[in-house]
């Protein structure tokens, strides 16, 4: 393999690695740097639990190579909490019981996530056509809805006061 | 003693109460936290040092003979450890562990033959899985093609080469039987009438979004191996793997990693681990073997029922329901690793909540070129709620009676609980008729019977379909018995453990026996242990062992855990009270009888400030052993391990008049959908969903509607999209998720409204019964329902799954011919 060089930014430290030229990025982030909370559900980019916010927008990992991404800044789940504590789309998915096995639910919190920065006050029909790239196979979606609805007004309460 | 069994007396020590503390609380989840930051450990996430990595070739024929492999350029790839063939596998380890009697061999790697699309044929490890998939691309593999068997009814006559495994004889029957239950003839001689259906019950599988996957390596020195495994079942017939490996039991430790979800399909996993672990001890490095998702649609041992039904309800002309008859063919696959347990699962509720005096299954188990049968959310008995439902509603219409009022006329009555079914099985308790005027309620049956008028006149095709279902829960090891003809596992165990240590500062500390798998076993736990010791659940730590520390544990599986875990917890929480209570009466110089615990502390009644915190009792009982009486059994500490049996179980009857009891903790539901079916694309919307369930007492009313909901939509799924699509050639035409449908947030209805009924159980402790699979148990019936009556005008019968929009369109088309 010839290995190529690629220099971005993770969870806002700086990272540079030479690469397989096909590696994709979820597996730079899961095997090379150990960001194992990004998760891999199916082969064919359809269940959205690799999803990770590349220049501040939701993308599926599976769907992108390392090397793309020179640059770039990207953000997994492991990168969101902040000095206090979970971010509040997190604690919105325990309050609502927005998870069962846990893993669709790092895609589905960058995702929520994403919905929160796109819409003021998003609503459930709005939350629903987001959601169309992600699957989740325990919990029927409904608790997932809330949690993001909650989990956006949350964000928006701590941008107004923080 | 009838001919239905006997039934034994309970043996519940706590009864339902509605003073308690956290028993009945939506209390948030412990497993959280760690899920939402990142930080919980599946099995992809273990990284250990030196790790190599496997991928597997699979074979591209449902059924060949393989004449030569060619792995030369593979083996020279750089970064390669080790290629294995099914002949190398052969030399170094056993088949894989099976329950059919007599077996039917499979082998890790498949071996002189391939019985089905994506069967191992050769594995790789290799230093990374891009390197290894390489390898498997580099490899040359000659078959020999055989006649594929893919239609079920056509493998009951296969001879020769279409025979799958000639060793078992020139047929691909597995396993056939009929078993009879009461005075089948007799009823169905009495009846006036009789509804005979073919029905079709779909492919599907749990696919949960996670695959499976095992981190093994292999200690030369002790000649031991370690496992890492999203498995369960690992503290109770964990010990089988060892055996396909060939070494003693105590040389395999089997740690469980979290389970990014089961709905069965993780009940007992085998292949992967033993794949992983010969791969290691070749190698002489740890291995991960992860499942792709194509690894796992056609390999995964986990597709669910696949049958065909001849079924007959006799019944009087005042809608007395008499009797039932099947003849059951079900598409096994290639391997028949628990029999035909899925059946014995079904004959737990095969009658569903109706008085019906008489069963009869005949069964043929077939074999094909298919990827085998394992457990999916319901484990067979889904089926069996489907097949009844259809035929109360096709005696309904036959009738001209409402189809509620007649499911009415017919249930099991409060009244007569326990009840014992004709198949020996018992139904613990329930209230059959609550649950379902509860759920017309919610429904608003009354108000879419009118808009469905309404939207008659515009032309909108609107139904409504109501199912009323049981929902067993908690089986027993003796409905192992029927997965065999001939004696095969005899087993009358299946319990459930749990260690309980209080340390010396009063903080508590469980253990579990079986894994997390999707559900919520540290926070039951918690909510349990909590109750019990009167303590706060922030103060309980819960961790899970391995099989090194393992005490005998059935684990999650057919609803049991949260009855299982909560009695192991009752069993352990005694023995550390009973001390505490010993403790304090001596130290505080009373009488064991005049003490209480409550609020964390134990308390001389009547007198408030005589009391000692747990805390306090928990540092005399470490430390201060002289200031203990002498009692040999008051050792220093504070700690408790309880093995709790089934709560209720007894022996089938040795002339098989019954199968005794063995699924016992019977959970109900009513299901009402109300759907639109747009006729010109065959597309189905919920207008509305409402869904009550009956778990008995709730333990956690929040889980618990997690748990419907999301099982409502694994439901939705298997009645409208999921199937496991073989074609003729028995290419698997479904193995990705762009063609295996399972349900998005577009296909979920807004909202599934839901509501409970608590009829608790009398044998289990607090009255608790399983609802982990009700869901699925409930949708499907429901929705063949709802959509047969919206499409009433046009005549449309459903009697089979799923109901895509191109075979609704296909059925619509049909009708309309008909009637023009
Ligand atoms: S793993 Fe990326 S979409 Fe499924
Ligand atoms: S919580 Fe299990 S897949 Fe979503």
């Amino acid at each position: 393999m010839d290995g190529v060089s690629v220099n971005f930014t993770v969870n806002g430290r700086e990272v540079t690695a030479t690469v397989d030229p096909r590696t994709l990025l979820v597996h730079f982030l899961r095997e090379h740097l150990k960001l194992t909370g990004t998760h891999i559900g199916c082969d064919t980019s359809q269940c959205g639990a690799c999803t990770v916010h590349l220049d501040g927008k939701p993308a599926k990992s599976c769907a992108l190579l390392a090397v793309q991404l020179e640059g770039a800044e990207v953000t997994t789940i492991e990168g969101i909490a902040g000095p206090d504590g979970m971010h509040p789309m997190q604690a919105a998915f325990k309050e609502h019981h927005g998870l069962q096995c846990g893993f669709c639910t790092p895609g589905m919190v960058m995702m929520g996530i994403d919905i929160a920065n796109r819409h003021e006050a998003p609503d459930e029909a709005t939350i629903r056509s987001e959601l169309e790239g992600n699957l989740c196979r325990c919990t029927g979606y409904h608790n997932i809805v809330a949690s993001i609805a909650a989990g956006a007004s949350a964000s928006r309460r701590r941008e107004a006061s923080g | 003693m009838s001919d239905r069994g006997h039934i034994p007396e309970s043996r519940q020590r706590e009864k339902p109460r509605a003073d308690l503390q956290w028993i009945g609380k939506s209390m948030k989840r412990v497993e959280d936290p760690r899920l939402l930051v990142g930080k919980g450990i599946y099995a992809d996430d273990i990284n250990v040092p030196e790790m190599a990595h496997a991928a597997v070739l699979r074979s591209p024929h449902a059924h060949a003979r393989i004449v030569s492999i060619d792995a030369s350029k593979a083996e020279a790839l750089p970064g390669v450890l080790c290629v294995m063939t099914g002949a190398d596998a052969a030399e170094v380890c056993d088949p894989l562990p099976t329950w059919a009697s007599p077996p039917v061999l499979q082998a890790v790697i498949a071996h002189d033959r391939v019985r089905h699309v994506g069967e191992a044929v050769v594995a790789v490890a290799a230093e990374d899985r891009y390197i290894a998939e390489d390898a498997c691309d580099l490899i040359e593999v000659e078959y020999e093609p055989l006649p594929p068997v893919v239609d079920p009814e056509e493998a009951l006559t296969s001879t020769g080469d279409a025979v799958l495994h000639p060793e078992r004889g020139d047929t691909n029957i597995g396993l056939e039987r009929t078993l009879t239950f009461g005075p089948v003839e007799e009823d169905f001689a009495a009846a006036d009438l009789v509804i005979e259906r073919r029905f079709r019950w779909p492919r599907s599988g749990g696919q949960p979004l996670e695959t499976v996957g095992a981190v093994a390596s292999f200690d030369e020195g002790a000649g031991r191996f370690t496992i890492q495994c999203n498995t369960s079942m690992y503290n109770y017939c964990g010990w089988m793997i060892a055996s396909t490996l060939r070494v003693a039991p105590h040389k395999l430790n089997i740690v469980p990693t979290l389970a990014g979800g089961s709905f069965g399909s993780k009940m007992f996993v085998h292949k992967v681990p033993v794949m992983a672990a010969v791969l290691a001890r070749a190698v002489g490095r740890p291995v991960k073997f992860m499942e792709d998702r194509i690894d796992n649609t056609t390999s995964c041992d986990n597709h669910a029922s696949d049958r065909v039904y001849y079924a007959k309800l006799a019944l009087k002309q005042d809608g007395t329901l008499l009797s039932l008859k099947t003849r059951i063919i079900d598409d096994y696959g290639a391997y028949l690793q628990f029999g035909v347990g899925q059946h014995g699962n079904a004959l737990s509720q095969c009658v569903g909540p109706y008085r019906i005096n008489s069963v009869e299954v005949d069964l043929a188990a077939v074999l094909t070129n298919k990827c085998q049968q394992g457990a999916y959310r319901g484990f067979g008995s889904e089926v069996a709620n489907f097949v009844i439902e259809r035929l109360v509603d096709a005696a309904a219409d036959e009738l001209g009676v409402d189809r509620i009022a007649l499911r009415r006329q017919n249930f099991i009555q409060p009244d007569q609980f326990p009840y014992l079914i004709p198949t020996g099985n018992m139904y613990d308790s329930g209230n059959y008729q609550a649950v379902l005027e509860e759920t017309l309620k919610l429904a608003d049956v009354e108000g879419w019977r009118a808009k469905q008028a309404e939207g008659r006149k515009e032309g909108r095709y609107i139904g409504i379909g109501v199912a009323s279902c049981q929902e067993r829960s908690v089986f027993s090891a003796t409905e192992f018995w029927m997965w065999n003809l001939e004696p095969g596992v005899e087993w009358t165990s299946s319990p459930d453990g749990v260690s309980v240590k209080i340390d010396p500062t009063g903080k508590a500390f469980v253990t579990l026996h079986s894994p997390f798998w999707g559900n919520s076993p540290e926070t039951v736990a918690a909510q349990v242990l909590a109750e019990q010791l009167t303590i706060d659940p922030s103060d309980i730590e819960i961790t899970y062992s391995d099989t090194d520390q393992g005490l005998n544990s059935t684990g999650p599986g057919g609803s049991r855990f949260t009855v299982m875990v909560t009695g192991a917890i009752v069993g352990a929480a005694g023995k550390i009270r009973e001390k505490l209570l010993r403790i304090a009466a001596h130290l505080m110089e009373a009488d064991v009888r005049d003490l209480t615990l409550e609020d964390g502390a134990v308390q001389v009644k009547g007198v408030p400030d005589m009391k000692m915190s747990i805390a306090e009792l928990a540092d005399k009982a470490h430390y201060y052993r002289l200031s203990m009486p002498e009692d040999l059994d008051l050792t220093s500490g504070l700690d408790a391990t309880y093995v709790y049996d089934h709560p209720v179980t007894t022996l089938p009857d040795p002339d098989e008049r019954h199968m005794g009891i063995f699924y016992p903790i019977m959970g109900h539901s009513c299901h009402i959908p109300v759907v639109e079916v747009d006729i010109e694309t065959g597309q189905v919307h919920f207008l509305h969903y409402a869904a009550v369930h009956d778990c008995g007492t709730m333990v956690n009313p929040m889980t618990l509607e997690g748990h419907i909901r999301g099982g409502t939509v694994n439901g939705i799924g298997t009645a409208l999209f999921e199937e496991f699509s073989y074609d003729e050639a028995g290419q698997l035409t479904t193995a990705l998720w762009t063609d295996y449908l399972i349900p998005t947030i577009k296909e979920s209805p807004a909202d599934i409204v839901v509501g409970h009924v608590e009829t608790p159980s009398p044998f289990t402790e607090y009255g608790v019964k399983g609802g982990g699979e009700g869901g699925r148990m409930g949708g499907p019936p429901a929705i063949a329902a709802a959509i047969e009556d919206a499409l009433k005008p046009l005549g449309v019968t459903i009697d089979s799954l799923p109901l895509p929009p191109s075979k609704l369109r296909a059925l619509i088309r049909e009708a309309q011919a008909r009637s023009a």
